[in-house]
């Protein structure tokens, strides 16, 4: 990260000495881009513009090229996400076993559609094709932690537990191990 | 590490397994750690530390156990005894009563005499819920990187290519090329660099058997790949999988470490004249990549969009160079194929379709999981013996295979043998594995629909028929599962689901129309009950196209 040639990001946020371990551990290599992409995604929580540029410049790669390759694949977020993350499954197991009605009730919830984050910026809708947990179908992820065989009426409880309950509502799930590893990550 | 220090680290892990009294094995799959795995662990590991147990007892996490829908599993070896939901209760029962004083817990124990067991064959999960995935030592205890050994040592490339050939192994991707064939084009291709890729970018929704095999026993995946690039002529390997799967690519990137550092990747594999590495690479949620042109062009960092074949990969792929692109299931199947022979593996399954598939049963049936049958077993036998028939109330109607690419198959075709060629005669695929289930509640024109709104958002818009195709197709199929669609329209449906078949540039569009195709083959009443009268067939009018 002390190499001569590439000059620090001019605004001296240290996460960028995180993603510059990333690029030197593929040398640099263009061909790195989309694992250099998911590495800033994990630090900075999504891509602005002004990572992108500076991807562009550490891979001597097009702008263009990574603005497209950003754009083209789902999983890269262009835009900061909610303090909170619910992902369902709309898999073919999922959507057979009712996903559509965890999908209305949550949109009728949080007042936006998927794809978006509710005004107040608490949670983000998304949608998964399939995380393969078919077997537990209907399944969403909320905040990593998988919620399985769910019922609108489940799922939304667990919601109103972020919104009203505040931080350290229990969330049964996937392993606490697990959700402490997302936390260290997603502080900067 | 020569060979006999592979077969040492083999001989003093068994060894030190044979010194414990029991080994209590938790599945540690995503699909059980989803509901509660984790928790069972700790009560388990707990209550053996509790029970003074410790230094004759050990608690390990294995790949998955297969009846994913009633996690969390537990087995206990060497006896065998599986039990299901395993609360933290029951966890403490079963170390205080089955591993302390022998007595099964029969409160939780599943009956593993039943068609869900005894019907399936294992060759690619055979490992599954047996090993520790995250040790190389249990894998090499249990046989593993004898393959590799003995293709290395005993075996020239084009033997090794014979072997599979003779083998009649099929890609389980689901177009069901010749896996040999594929070996052979690319190791006849002169070039100073080639490629091994595993693609394991399992996109199909409702398909998880590549991420259980990767989850569960990473090493077979790895073996089987450097096999493959022994094979060629490749001494690069790279294993390409969906980010969605944070868990398989954990174990992954600790498995390539465990057999770098053992030398069974690197440098003069074996003390062979061999050299083969494999690095990992992470998709980034686009279904088309897990097509083979759009793949190779996401490892090279790119948007990923397919191009026409030929030139195939075999020829041209990675970089332009010669590249044997195979998916996961099928390179699990090629260490046992070359440890046991290709006359054992070819008496398996049928003439045209030789060995297992594994499929992941899920939707409205008893038995949700993964199970690997037989090929050319009846489709009757997957859903009523293994799969437990639909629940109580439910009746079924219809299973759907190959996902967004394949198609819907109805109750008079219950008896069809499940193999490559079967599938296809009834406007299906074998697929990669996904196996679904519907009952009466589902509706077919909204089945059509879904699969349509997933080619149509996946569809990299490279080319018009598949841009401009799914989109109208799905159109077309909102008009008609709303109720307001006309005899014109259904005849357009049909007329463009062959042109956009037809005329895509990859196996994204060209398959897109499948579960259209094939729920108006089956279904055809549903789509024409809710069709409104055509007005200008009312008028007396010709059969032009209403909307003027």
């Amino acid at each position: 990260m002390d190499k001569p040639e590439r000059s620090p990001h001019p605004s001296g946020d240290n996460r960028f000495k995180l993603l510059d371990r990333t690029i030197t551990r593929h040398h640099g290599a263009g061909n790195a881009l989309i694992e250099v992409l998911h590495s800033a995604q994990e630090i900075f929580g999504f891509l602005a513009d002004d990572v992108l540029l500076y991807v562009a410049q550490a891979l001597k790669r097009p702008q263009s090229q990574v603005y497209g390759v950003a754009t083209f694949y789902n999983f890269f977020r262009l835009k900061p996400a909610g303090k909170h993350t619910v992902v369902v499954c709309t898999g073919t197991a999922c959507y057979v076993k009712g996903a559509s009605e965890l999908q209305h009730a949550l949109e009728k919830r949080c007042g936006c559609k998927f794809g978006e984050t509710s005004k107040d910026g608490e949670v983000s809708l998304m949608q998964a094709r399939c995380i393969g947990s078919c077997g537990l179908a209907p399944v969403a992820v909320l905040d990593e932690e998988v919620g399985a065989k769910l019922t609108a009426a489940k799922l939304l409880e667990r919601v109103e537990a972020w919104l009203g309950g505040g931080k350290g509502a229990a969330v049964g799930g996937a392993s606490a191990q697990e959700t402490r590893e997302t936390r260290e990550e997603a502080a900067p | 590490m020569t060979v006999e220090e592979l077969g040492e680290i083999g001989d003093k892990e068994r060894a030190r397994q044979a010194k414990l009294e029991k080994r209590v094995l938790w599945c540690s799959a995503a699909g059980c750690v989803s509901c509660g795995g984790h928790k069972t662990r700790d009560a388990l590991k707990k209550a053996v530390k509790q029970a003074g147990l410790e230094g004759k007892t050990e608690v390990v996490g294995t790949g998955c156990m297969g009846l994913c829908g009633r996690g969390p599993l537990v087995k206990v070896a060497p006896d065998e005894t599986l039990y299901a939901n395993v609360d933290e209760a029951a966890a403490t029962r079963i170390v205080a009563e089955h591993v302390a004083q022998g007595a099964v817990v029969e409160d939780f124990r599943v009956d593993t005499t039943a068609p869900f067991f005894t019907a399936q064959k294992k060759i690619v999960l055979e490992d599954c819920g047996r090993i520790d995935a995250m040790r190389v030592e249990e894998y090499v205890a249990v046989g593993g990187y004898s393959a590799l050994a003995r293709a290395v040592c005993e075996l020239t490339p084009e033997e090794v290519v014979e072997e599979i050939r003779k083998a009649g192994l099929r890609g389980r991707g689901g177009a069901g090329y010749p896996t040999g064939l594929k070996w052979a084009i690319a190791q006849k291709a002169r070039a100073a660099q080639k490629y091994v890729v595993c693609n394991a970018d399992e996109g199909d929704p409702g398909a998880f058997m590549d991420r259980s095999v990767l989850e569960g026993d990473p090493h077979r995946v790895l073996e089987g790949m450097a096999i493959a690039g022994y094979a060629i002529g490749a001494s690069q390997g790279y294993i390409y999988v969906r980010a969605e799967y944070p868990l398989a690519i954990e174990r992954l990137r600790l498995a390539i470490k465990q057999a770098e550092k053992l030398g069974l990747l690197g440098t003069r594999i074996l003390d062979s004249g061999f050299d083969f590495r494999i690095d990992l690479r992470m998709g980034a949620g686009a279904f088309v990549c897990g097509e083979e042109t759009a793949l190779l062009r996401s490892i090279e960092g790119r948007r990923g969009r397919p191009r026409p074949r030929p030139p195939y990969p075999s020829e041209a792929g990675l970089y332009g160079l010669p590249t044997v692109i195979n998916n996961v299931e099928t390179l699990a199947n090629v260490a046992p194929i070359l440890t046991r022979g290709a006359a054992w593996f070819s008496s398996i399954g049928t003439a045209k379709s030789a060995g297992t598939k594994v499929f992941a049963l899920a939707g409205k049936i008893r038995n949700t999981g993964l199970i690997e049958v037989p090929m050319g077993i009846p489709l009757r036998t997957i859903i009523y013996d293994i799969g437990g028939g639909p629940p109580e109330g439910a009746e079924f109607k219809a299973a759907q295979t190959g996902g967004p690419s394949g198609g819907c198959i109805p109750s008079q075709h219950l008896d069809l043998p499940v193999d490559y060629e079967s599938l296809a005669t009834v406007g299906s695929i074998m697929g990669s594995g996904g196996l679904i289930v519907m009952d009466s509640t589902s509706d077919m024109v909204d089945v059509a629909k879904f699969f349509m709104e997933f080619s149509m958002e996946e569809s990299c818009g490279k080319c018009v028929p598949c841009r401009v195709g799914t989109k109208h197709l799905h159109t077309l199929l909102e008009k008609l599962a709303a109720g307001e669609g006309t005899a014109e329209d259904l005849a357009l449906l049909e007329e463009m689901c062959v042109m956009v078949k037809e005329t895509s540039l990859c196996g994204l569009g060209q398959a897109a129309p499948n579960p259209v195709l094939s729920t108006l083959r089956f279904f055809r009443g549903e789509y024409e009950r809710r069709l409104q009268p055509s007005e200008h067939f009312q008028a007396g009018g010709g059969p032009e196209r209403a909307g003027s």
